[in-house]
This record gives C-alpha cells, sequence and structure tokens, in this order.
C-alpha cells in the first residue's frame, strides 16, 4: 500500500474519534510542552549567564586572599590577609599579559544621604575598574588619577543606589555620608542589572581605592584584585604571571601552597551553567515521565481501536493485505496519533516557556535541535507504544476477524 | 482448463477436546467458465470448504491446486497474495468498509497489488462498478446505498482484480427476493462473460441459478449435477 494512502487512512480513523484522540494526544501534548519548556527557559538562563560573563570581560581574572591555617584549622578563601597595596603595584609591572589591574577593597557600610540612607556595597577600586567590569557611566564622571593620589572623597553611584537616595533627581553634585566621612558624588554608573546568580550589579557605589583602603576600611587588607589579561588567548598565560609575581612578592619558597586564589571568569561561569544544566536536565527526566505515560494512553487507544476494527481487517486480509500491510497501518495511525501530539506540545511548550519567560524576566532558548529530537523522539514514542498493538492486529486470522460482531 | 483441484482434501478442528471433521475427503474439479452452487444444511462443512477454497484457511490434509499453482504448500504471505490476485469475495454480510466511498471500496484490493499493471486504480475501479451498473453511485457511501447496491459494490471490489474466481458466501442471505433475482442476474452475466463463480447457498432457489451444483452433507459432497437450463426457476 502507498504511503500516502496509509496516512490517510491513518488520518480517517484519527479524525473519526476526535475527542478520543484528542484525550489520548493529551498525555503527549502535556509531556512534550513541559520538556519543550524546561529545556528553552534551561538553555535560555544559561545564554543569560554566557551573555553576563561576556559583559563581564572573558579575559578576568579575579584574585582573592588565600584561606588561614592556624592550629589545624583551615578557614575559608579570604580568611588569610594576604593580598596588599604592594600586590597591585606589582601586577601592574607585568604590561606584557596583563593590561588592567584593580583592587577591590569592598565593605558594606549603611549611606546617608539628606533624610535618606540605604545599606549597600562600598567598592575601592582603581581608575582601570570601569574597563575590567564593562561599567559605562550615565552621567557625571568617573574619579581621576589625581583623586586617586590625594584619597579623594568622591563616589561614583550604581543605578539602584540612585533609586534609593535621590528619586527622580541628578545625585551628581551632591553629597552623601560613608561612615560619617562626606563624599561628592561625582557620577552614575550605567545600569548592569543582576549577575545570574541573582544579585543587583546597580547596588554599589564606587569610591578611590586609596580613600577606602585609608579612610573606609582602617588599613584592612584588600578582599580581591581584580586582572584582565591583554586578550582571551593570553589567559593562561597572565594566571601564570599572576601567580609568579605574588609569590615572588609574598615570598613564598618554592613547595609551600599559594597564599591566595586565582580564578577566571570562564571558571565560575561553567560552574553555573553546569549547575543549570544539572537541573534542567533533571526536569525535563521527570517531564519526559509523562511522555511515557503519553505513550502508555496510546498503546490502550489503540488496542481499543483494534479491537473495534476487527471486522475491517478481517476484510482487508481477506482481499490480500498481509500481516505486514495491517502492521504497517496501524503503526502508522500511532505514530501519527503522538506525533500530532507532539506537534500541539511543541507549540504550547514554547508557548508557556516564552510566558514564563516574559514574566521572569529570563531569556527562552528554544534550538531547533531540541523540537528536532523531540519530534524523532515522540515519533518513537508512537512507534514503540503502537507496535504491541499493531502486531496484535496483524496476527488476527481473517475467518474469524470476519466473523467478528 | 482446470481452475480448480481438490484432491481428498481433509480439515480437522479440535474444539476443547472435541475432534470436528468439518471436512472428510473432498474432492472437486471446477473448470474456467463454470457457475457452480455449493447447498448443504448448516455444519456440513460448505463453509469450510469455502474457507479452504478461498485461501482464508488451510486444509489439515490433500491437495489444492489454484489455476495450477499448488496453494497446500504456501505460507501465510504467499495466501494473502493468491487472495489478492486470484481471488474474489462477496460476503452475506457485504463487508464493505464503512466511511469510505463505493470507489474506494472497489479500489482496496488493488491497493495490497503487489504487480501493477500500467492502468491506473482509479480506472480499475470505475470500470469493475461499471460492470456491475452502480457508475453513478461511485461516491455514495455504503450507509448512503441500498443492500443490493451495498452487494455489487462487493461484487465489483471482487471483480477489480481480473481474479480466477470469485467465490460467494450465501451473497443473497442479507436481501429481499426482488434484488435477490437483481444479484443473481449480475452473477449471471458475469458468467456469461467467463468468469468463474462458486456460491455457497442454503437456498434451493437461489441454487437453481447456477449451471451445477453440488451438495455436501458431513464434510463430503453427495450430490454434484449440472443443472439443465430448463428447470430454471424463472422470476415472475
Amino acid at each position: 500500500m502507498k504511503w500516502q494512502k496509509l496516512i490517510k487512512v491513518a488520518f480517517q480513523s484519527i479524525l473519526k474519534n476526535r475527542m478520543r484522540s484528542l484525550l489520548t494526544m493529551l498525555g503527549i501534548i502535556i509531556g512534550v510542552a513541559s520538556v519543550i519548556a524546561l529545556v528553552g527557559l534551561g538553555q535560555g538562563s544559561q545564554a543569560d549567564i554566557e551573555k553576563q560573563v561576556s559583559s563581564m570581560g572573558t579575559n578576568l581574572l579575579i584574585i582573592h586572599q588565600g584561606s588561614s591555617f592556624s592550629g589545624g584549622v583551615r578557614g575559608g578563601t579570604g580568611t588569610q590577609a594576604s593580598l596588599s597595596m604592594e600586590d597591585v603595584a606589582a601586577l601592574r609591572e607585568k604590561p606584557l599579559t596583563i593590561q588592567y589591574v584593580s583592587p577591590v577593597i569592598r565593605l558594606n557600610e549603611q549611606v546617608i544621604a539628606g533624610k535618606k540612607n540605604w545599606n549597600t556595597a562600598i567598592e575601592g577600586v582603581s581608575q582601570s575598574y570601569l574597563n575590567i567590569r564593562n561599567y559605562r557611566l550615565s552621567r557625571g564622571s568617573f574619579f581621576t588619577p589625581r583623586d586617586i593620589k590625594a584619597k579623594a572623597k568622591v563616589a561614583v553611584l550604581g543605578k539602584t543606589v540612585v533609586d534609593e537616595l535621590f528619586p527622580g533627581q541628578d545625585p551628581v553634585g551632591t553629597r552623601i555620608r560613608i561612615r560619617n566621612v562626606p563624599f561628592v558624588v561625582v557620577g552614575v554608573l550605567g545600569s548592569k542589572g543582576q549577575t545570574a546568580m541573582g544579585s543587583d550589579q546597580d547596588d554599589v557605589i564606587l569610591v578611590p581605592d586609596t580613600t577606602a583602603f585609608y579612610r573606609l576600611s582602617d588599613g584592612k587588607a584588600i578582599r580581591a584584585i581584580m586582572v584582565s589579561a591583554v586578550s582571551e588567548d593570553l589567559m593562561t598565560d597572565a594566571e601564570a604571571d599572576v601567580r609568579k609575581v605574588l609569590r615572588h612578592a609574598h615570598k613564598l619558597p618554592e613547595g609551600e601552597e599559594d597564599d591566595f586564589h586565582v580564578r577566571s571568569q570562564t571558571e565560575l561561569i561553567s560552574v553555573a551553567s553546569k549547575v543549570t544544566g544539572t537541573l534542567t536536565a533533571l526536569l525535563s527526566a521527570i517531564a519526559g515521565v509523562s511522555l511515557l505515560v503519553g505513550g502508555i494512553g496510546i498503546m490502550n487507544i489503540m488496542l481499543v481501536s483494534v479491537t473495534e476494527r476487527t471486522r475491517e481487517i478481517g476484510i482487508r486480509m481477506a482481499i490480500g493485505a498481509r500481516g505486514g500491510d495491517i502492521l504497517i497501518q496501524f503503526l502508522i495511525e500511532a505514530v501519527i496519533l503522538s506525533l500530532i501530539g507532539g506537534i500541539f506540545g511543541i507549540m504550547a511548550g514554547v508557548g508557556i516557556a516564552f510566558g514564563i519567560g516574559k514574566a521572569t524576566g529570563t531569556s527562552v532558548v528554544v534550538s531547533t535541535w531540541v523540537i528536532l529530537a523531540t519530534v524523532i523522539f515522540t515519533a518513537s514514542v508512537g512507534v514503540f507504544f503502537g507496535f504491541y498493538p499493531a502486531k496484535k492486529a496483524s496476527a488476527l486470522n481473517p475467518i474469524e476477524a470476519l466473523r467478528y460482531e | 482448463m482446470d481452475v480448480i483441484v481438490l484432491e481428498n482434501i481433509h480439515k480437522v478442528f479440535r474444539l476443547g477436546g472435541e475432534t470436528v471433521r468439518a471436512l472428510n475427503g473432498v474432492s472437486l474439479t471446477i473448470h474456467k467458465g463454470e457457475y457452480v452452487a455449493v447447498m448443504g444444511a448448516s455444519g456440513s462443512g460448505k463453509s469450510t470448504l469455502m474457507n479452504v477454497l478461498g485461501c482464508l484457511d488451510q486444509a489439515s490434509m490433500g491437495g489444492y491446486r489454484l489455476e495450477g499453482l499448488c496453494v497446500t504448500a504456501m505460507n501465510k504471505h504467499q495466501l494473502a497474495d493468491v487472495r489478492n490476485s486470484k481471488i474474489g469475495f462477496v460476503f452475506q454480510g457485504f463487508n464493505l468498509l464503512p466511511r469510505t466511498s463505493a470507489l474506494e471500496n472497489v479500489e482496496l484490493p488493488l491497493l495490497y497489488s503487489r504487480h501493477s499493471s500500467g492502468v491506473s486504480h482509479r480506472d480499475k475501479a470505475r470500470s469493475a462498478l461499471d460492470k456491475v451498473g452502480l457508475s453513478d453511485r461511485m461516491d455514495h457511501h455504503p450507509n448512503q446505498l441500498s443492500g443490493g447496491q451495498q452487494q455489487r459494490v462487493a461484487i465489483a471490489r471482487a471483480l477489480v482484480n481480473d481474479p480466477a474466481i470469485i467465490l460467494a458466501d450465501e451473497p443473497t442471505g442479507n436481501l429481499d427476493s426482488k434484488t435477490t433475482l437483481d444479484i443473481l442476474s449480475v452473477f449471471k452475466s458475469l458468467n456469461d462473460k467467463g468468469i468463474t463463480l462458486i456460491m455457497v447457498t442454503h437456498e434451493p432457489d437461489v441454487a437453481s441459478h447456477a449451471k451445477r451444483v453440488i451438495t455436501m452433507r458431513d464434510g463430503i459432497i453427495i450430490d454434484d449435477r449440472n443443472v439443465d437450463q430448463k428447470d430454471r426457476v424463472v422470476a415472475p
């Protein structure tokens, strides 16, 4: 029998019992829709993370303080005050691999502006921090090398801080107080939004590193140093240089462990995408179970259909259909049933994914290969669960089938 | 030419613990162009004989040659192909596919045919419907046709592959007497064109339209005679 004829017969039989076919497909529709929606959202947030990384700069290296070790107790990262302004100066002398260097002296402080106050992160950074983090200024200017040299009390505010302390106003030129030290606002950062982890990158005040180091942090050590390599290709060389410079500056003898940690941004990203990837896979697997349940629904309805159409099978066999012809006919019906369900499911899933994405602000990525894989998978569900009923139909005895009432 | 040669056919069924000998040594030769009626009470074995002749069932013992082909040695696939190309079935209950037009019903055997001829399926089906006088009802579905018309569609379906024989199992069993004569006249005209017909019936009136009547009882042929044309029951 020709394919188009087989497909036509299958459609006729599916359309004959519209309600029944729709209910049968529902299992597949729900399964496919949830898989598509979950994968779409998962890939979307992965893409978000990757975008974040490239916006932060893929050639970024972050150096943290090492862990303390005393009396057999190891502290976590940053417990050992090992980074100093001298380290920053030393790193600046490696221009072949390292382009920008900025310390990050981070404090959490209550900031007061007029009658309003707000608790936010104060970051003491150098001028090149703007380049390292890809920040842009939306208003005013950034602090100058002179400001840094003079430990000037100037501040650049993130957008969230401006919204909280100066709603609807231009803060440039006004005064704020950080730890009772008055600062002049010289600029406002352009918005960067949230990180992949959900922390607000605009809830920050940048001040000169020297100001932070000497006026705000009581001369505490530097928490981190951010370094950008000259190019992405030189990341490994840059990392090696950082190690060498810092080990030399810290006078570490050979064989001793580093008293600092160097992390690249890509490393962070890969961890983050691994987490979302695992989560997506897990949720999709659960959704896949409903696909199997849908497949069982198809098998059930196909068995009913075979019984209902016993006489038709008998007629077809009497006029010369082989068992294989009958098998193919019912198999195609099962596959078409599940494929239509799959197509409805894909449409529903894409709709749901974009709906949730719009509501939560996550990106949605529906890739062709996911749709293709879903189509192939639903077709295989049809073949797998349609086979037993089709086999049963093909094994009928024509004499008995013809006599069936 | 001998279309059908049966030699000492036996068919044994086991129902529960009981053994039923439905056919108990049937030998029969049917020539091309014959019009044979098989008569007998229920349980006489005529339906089993029909199933064996129609290659729906295999004999337990004995030989069956259809147009020289040894059917007894065939497997399921080969039997399906023989049914498709050499046998046309007409059933008591018409057995048309519901919700399918007359034309598509007639086309059905062609779809399962393994030898394709140059003529299109549509054209073959049209000409078969033409032969049974239904060319004006091709697009009607079975539920839009009367019993007699449905049986004509079934006959057209049996004809469409140019079979060696047409097997009719109680073809008039569900029809009133007028329609019965109608269908019998279709058979007569087909037979006049040289088509070999075998018809199972328990009605002597119907059987008398055939040229040869075989009577069965207890799985054997007890009577086999040619009908004198003048003995025929003529429609009033």
